[in-house]
């Protein structure tokens, strides 16, 4: 045991002494939180929008009021007319203009019906449709209002509830993934590469050759990682919780349980690779091309499973990143309990089994 | 006489290669055996196999009184090895490879501490046991290197290709270490492929194409092939050689 306790404080020695392992190891869930949470988001906010009132009535002033007051929009200026609209979205100073008749107001009030004009510069088609969407749900809200006040309803407004994140906001889908996609690396490639290094400078052999059990080797230098990928997730619940204002609605316990199954799956990936390669330079490639890319492409954090063709959903199914992230999805977001996703830890239960007995498996096979 | 390591038909076969062909000899207590031979000669799949680290095909072999097949464990616990990489870790300072090195062999704490006190003191590198083993010339990375190995006093050490890339006064500096590992009793097996270095050992053994050659001591081998230096005698052997790397 003390033995054990030994190796361990040195596998630590070499992490904290190794600036770049330790920027690539803590630097990288937080560069990419803050990546994922800022630069790359798909919210449109304070979009310059311009407003074209003919009506100037009661309800045209107050839906501009209600989309001047929203985050998403910036009131430019108000056009009087469809000339200096089109300029304005010609010069590409404008994404969206909203444009109400005259007589907006006395035709909602007395035909209970009224149109407006939405229009969006579509050369960017996600955004436009992101817009026209907000600024849809501000008139919505706004025939909601009335509705309330008034003895009879104005129109038939359609329920659109968006279940779990009403805001739409992009934080709830990146976070599990990014979770995914940082144990993924830090795991696999530090393990990988902390093993093959030994190999390397050729103490590996000291370490066969001592009578030091070979599988301890190994779960020594396990652990380490083991622990600073738990501080890793820890880092980035604190991140998503009080930066992007993402609470974690389900036990936080049974967060931290799930994850530590995830890292095992990963640490065995880890060892396989060091066993299967033989300098640094390999161990990261193949951690990269082989975990990096399925992860982003697989566990449909990034690309929408359903959409794919049969046979990639099926492979999809491999990837333990896509079940970790359905798991910590439904947890995180959906605060639901171990009833809800004991089938997918069953499975990623199963793939860990199988990596850790083939890597373990095929480093005695090395020994002898 | 006692023989620490004895090997009678040992062979080693990677399917059709026959890496390690019916090598026998017998290592005896506290001497410095040299164990020659040209790359690929197979002198590295014969180490292996003495440390516990490969198992034989064929023939029989005990280290230490140990049995290469079964008792592996036991063997691993009676010998010390030190490879031409130095295999010290080079982002750990000197006492924390010590340390380490002197944990991973089964020492307590507290023998840890007052070998490895001996040790820098016998080194001479008492100031330098904070600093990190990458900051120190080759020449120290080499001894502390066989210091550390033979700090659990095993009965043989295994040293492969110690002294590679080395200055020649450096390497004579190793070999006052080597000597005093032997007279405190300390079985030394070592591959080298400097000759000046051979002339160094008690007995040597050559070994081509997997076949041990030739086995007796220096001078023995120099009269034997009627050679003025151990290089005369390499080359003829090694000429006759049929592979190599």
């Amino acid at each position: 045991m003390e033995q054990f306790i030994n190796f361990v404080k040195k596998e630590f020695a070499h992490v904290w002494r190794d600036k770049k392992t330790l920027l690539i190891l803590f630097g990288m869930p937080v560069i990419q939180i803050l990546i994922f949470g800022f630069a790359l988001t798909n919210e449109v906010k304070n979009s310059e929008i311009i407003v074209m009132d003919q009506a100037k009535d009661q309800a045209s002033q107050q839906i501009i009021h209600r989309i001047a007051a929203s985050r998403y929009f910036d009131i430019q200026r108000s056009v009087m007319n469809n000339e200096q609209m089109e300029a304005a979205f010609k010069k590409g100073e404008i994404k969206v203009a909203v444009v109400f008749p005259a007589g907006f107001n006395e035709s909602l009030l007395h035909q209970r019906k009224a149109q407006i004009q939405i229009l969006a510069d579509a050369s960017d088609p996600n955004t436009a449709s992101m817009l026209t969407n907000y600024v849809s749900s501000i008139i919505q809200d706004y025939q909601n209002s009335i509705d309330k006040t008034a003895a009879i309803s104005y129109s038939i407004v359609p329920e659109i509830r968006m279940l779990y994140n009403p805001q739409l906001k992009g934080a709830p889908n990146f976070v599990p993934g990014v979770m995914a996609l940082v144990l993924m690396l830090v795991c696999v490639m530090m393990t990988a590469i902390s093993i093959v290094k030994e190999k390397e400078t050729g103490t590996m052999e000291v370490l066969l050759v001592s009578p030091f059990s070979p599988l301890l080797v190994i779960l020594s230098k396990a652990i380490p990682y083991l622990i600073l990928s738990l501080i890793n997730v820890a880092s980035i619940l604190l991140l998503s919780v009080y930066v992007l204002d993402l609470p974690v609605n389900g036990s936080v316990i049974l967060l931290f349980a799930e994850s530590t199954l995830f890292i095992i799956t990963c640490l065995s990936l880890g060892i396989f690779i060091s066993v299967k390669t033989n300098s640094q330079q390999m161990a990261m490639l193949i951690s990269l091309m082989g975990m990096f890319l399925p992860t982003v492409l697989f566990s449909g954090f990034m690309f929408p499973i359903e959409n794919m063709p049969y046979a990639l959903q099926i492979i999809s199914n491999l990837v333990p990143a896509k079940w970790f992230y359905l798991i910590v999805k439904s947890i995180m977001i959906k605060g639901l309990g171990f009833s809800a996703i004991w089938k997918e830890t069953l499975i990623l239960g199963g793939i860990t089994l199988v990596l850790l007995v083939v890597s373990l498996k095929s480093f005695k096979i090395r020994l002898a | 006489m006692e023989y620490v390591i004895k090997t009678d038909r040992l062979t080693k076969r990677f399917g059709d290669f026959t890496a390690t062909n019916e090598i026998t000899f017998e290592v005896e207590k506290a001497e410095i055996f040299g164990f020659l031979g040209a790359n690929g000669a197979g002198k590295t799949t014969a180490m292996r196999m003495l440390c516990g680290l490969s198992i034989p095909s064929s023939g029989t072999a005990t280290v230490a009184g140990f049995d290469v097949y079964k008792q592996t464990e036991e063997i691993k616990r009676n010998i010390g090895y030190m490879s031409q990489r130095f295999s010290l870790y080079e982002d750990l300072t000197v006492q924390e490879n010590i340390r380490f090195f002197g944990g991973i062999y089964g020492l307590s704490n507290r023998e840890i501490k007052t070998k490895g006190e001996d040790l820098l003191e016998q080194l001479g590198l008492k100031n330098e046991a904070k600093k990190l083993v990458a900051s120190l010339p080759l020449g120290w990375k080499q001894k502390l290197s066989f210091s550390v190995a033979v700090l659990h006093q095993p009965k043989i050490v295994f040293l492969d290709e110690p002294t590679g890339g080395v200055d020649p006064v450096t390497r004579r500096q190793f070999w006052d270490l080597i000597y005093e590992a032997s007279a405190k009793g300390i079985t030394v097996f070592v591959t080298t492929h400097y000759m000046d270095e051979a002339e160094y050992c008690n007995r040597i053994s050559i070994m081509v194409d997997g076949k041990i050659e030739a086995l007796d001591t220096p001078a023995n081998l120099k009269s034997q092939f009627k050679a003025s230096s151990m290089d005369q005698v390499f080359y003829q052997l090694a000429r006759g050689a049929k592979r190599s790397d």
